[in-house]
């Protein structure tokens, strides 16, 4: 059971004539936490959902649990990895509840309606993102960062072994960005599930990530333990602004210098 | 929470507000039937006029217009998915305007009936693949092209049905607007629309919780298993022939695609395994009942029954829409 949550090899992306990677190489094993992180247009969401195998990719190998894509099948897959895609709109109505029961949705036959079991679930994924008590709320009297934890629960709902996180701290407070993060530190830590995310925060990245994963664009990458590749040099010449590293007791922090 | 039982119940009580209101159209009309006599009639065992007038006059007329309207009501609901346009209907894509130049192109020859049929059938499909080819163009299409495509197809249609009324003789003009507006008179048989209909209901409910998801987006649907690409071409071409099939048995009757299933979304919310059948037999219900009131209000004079469908749902509409939201 050493086989890793994803492996990706040689792996060239590129959206029209803008190269996002090439070459890119790693193994995400069970219980790890990648940060991926880059300048806005470098192609991050597109380099997830190719992870996700929703997009083809340019070359390359993508082999999740031991299968490739092709192989498992869109049903299979979505009952081993979740995405949680940018910026949530719905156009029709739809309680709490309903929304967050769609994780279920790959787990249940052709006539199946969800049972006691996928309420449950539901249920605690919503008390999990603090939404206990939402249920039959619909979702058009959320507000953003309310909906954006509907969308978090919606993903754990669907029990996948690797999450792959699109900005999953958009429009969450402070509080909720670290619940969110903790909470997905505990599955991966207690259930050894895989986390992939998209963050802009550097600090917690560093906090809250295993490895990283620096999207220089033009197709150059960088990927690595935090420690590693989370260095001044390497921010710097990620976003082309200078960053300070101030070292504290428990550890490093990045500052605009 | 969905539940099967919860729309066995409701699915159970709207046939049987179907079935009222098929009675209620075998009932009605200038020779008043009894329900025990419109029984005894559909049974075969009785001779006379009120038997006579019940089984072949407004028994295909009713199951046409039940059939349509609930066609009707389904291809708006699917449209309105695909879409994810709470605005679409089943005309957003120009079918109802390829079908009314096809009608109206065969009314102005003075072609028989079977040819206005005929060309209305052939219009839709030929304005549901132009739409379908140019929205296409790029290789992958997008709803807002498909919107906007089928939206100007629609309009060009329109213009040249607005040019065949302008050089139509004057004693066929009666006939075109009451196609345009929808008119059962002519409706030659009902079973091509029962059947498209039982078809129409096979083919999409196995796949409602897969459009629950498209209806929530394409990126979340895919992460969750469904064969978006595919999914969307069936739905696609499933409410354009659905629509083309109520288009040529009723001429262009409005509203009922957009409205019913609104109404029946703000009813009962947006599972689309309840929503689908659910409209269908509301969309049914409404028709039916309102060629009825058509071909009774006035009579012997007969009125448009897209006039009456709107008469109707309007009301209904806003009263649902006003009523405090639900859930709260």
């Amino acid at each position: 059971m050493n086989t890793p949550l994803l492996s990706v090899r040689e792996l060239e992306v590129n959206i029209g004539t803008v190269r996002v990677a090439a070459g890119l190489g790693f193994d995400l094993e069970a219980g790890q936490r990648l940060a991926i992180l880059g300048r806005n247009g470098t192609g991050k969401t597109t380099l997830l959902s190719t992870l996700a195998g929703l997009r083809d990719a340019e070359a390359g190998s993508l082999v999740l649990c031991g299968e490739s894509y092709e192989k498992l099948g869109a049903r299979q897959a979505a009952r081993l990895r979740g995405l949680l895609p940018q910026g949530q709109f719905d156009a029709f109505q739809s309680t709490v509840l309903e929304t967050a029961l769609i994780g279920r949705h790959p787990h249940l036959g052709r006539w199946a309606w969800e049972g006691r079991d996928d309420e449950r679930l539901a249920r605690e994924a919503l008390a999990a993102v603090d939404l206990a008590g939402f249920g039959t709320r619909e979702v058009h009297t959320l507000s953003g960062g309310e909906r954006q934890r509907l969308a978090i629960a919606a993903l754990l709902a669907q029990q996948p072994r690797l999450y792959l996180l699109d900005e999953p701290l958009a429009h969450l407070d402070l509080n909720h960005q670290i619940a969110v993060l903790d909470l997905l530190s505990r599955r991966a830590r207690e259930d050894g599930v895989g986390i992939v995310m998209v963050l802009h925060d550097i600090n917690l990245a560093l906090r809250y990530a295993d490895r990283a994963l620096l999207l220089f664009g033009e197709g150059r990458t960088l990927e690595g333990p935090v420690a590693a590749v989370l260095t001044a040099e390497s921010l710097m010449r990620l976003y082309g602004y200078p960053l300070r590293e101030i070292p504290d007791g428990t550890g490093r922090h990045f500052v605009p210098a | 929470m969905p539940t099967r039982r919860r729309a066995l119940l409701v699915i159970l009580l709207l046939a049987l507000l179907g079935l009222a209101s098929l009675v209620i159209a075998l009932a009605a009309g200038s020779l008043p039937v009894s329900v025990a006599d419109i029984g005894s009639a559909l049974m075969g065992d009785t001779e006379g006029v009120a038997a006579e007038v019940v089984r072949s006059l407004r028994l295909p007329r009713a199951l046409a217009a039940f059939a349509c309207g609930a066609l009707l009501a389904l291809a708006g609901a699917l449209m309105q998915v695909l879409l994810r346009n709470p605005l679409a209907d089943p005309y957003v894509l120009g079918i109802s305007g390829g079908a009314s130049v096809g009608a109206l192109t065969a009314m102005l020859f003075g072609l028989p009936l079977l040819l206005v049929n005929g060309g209305a059938f052939a219009g839709a499909l030929a304005a549901t693949l132009l739409v379908f080819g140019l929205a296409r163009g790029d290789g992958s299409w997008t709803q807002t092209r498909l919107l906007l495509t089928g939206v100007i197809v629609a309009a060009g249609c329109g213009a040249v049905v607005a040019l065949i009324l302008s050089i139509a003789p004057e004693n066929k003009l009666r006939g075109m607007l009451f196609w345009l507006m929808g008119d059962l008179s002519h409706a030659a048989s009902p079973w091509p629309a029962l059947l498209m209909l039982a078809l129409g209901l096979l083919a999409a409910l196995p796949f409602s919780r897969d459009l629950n998801l498209l209806a929530r987006g394409d990126i979340t649907a895919r992460a969750l298993g469904v064969p978006v690409t595919r999914l969307r071409g069936g739905v696609y071409v499933l409410a354009a022939l659905a629509t083309a099939v109520a288009v040529t048995t009723t001429g262009a009757v409005g509203f009922v695609g957009l409205v019913v299933p609104h109404l029946v979304r703000l009813a009962i919310g947006n599972d689309q395994r309840v929503l689908l059948p659910a409209a269908a037999i509301a969309g049914g219900v409404l028709l039916t009942l309102a060629d009825t009131l058509a071909r009774t209000l006035v009579a012997p004079q007969q009125l448009p029954v897209g006039v009456l469908t709107a008469l109707i749902g309007v009301p209904a509409f806003l009263y649902l829409l006003t009523r405090s939201p639900k859930s709260t």
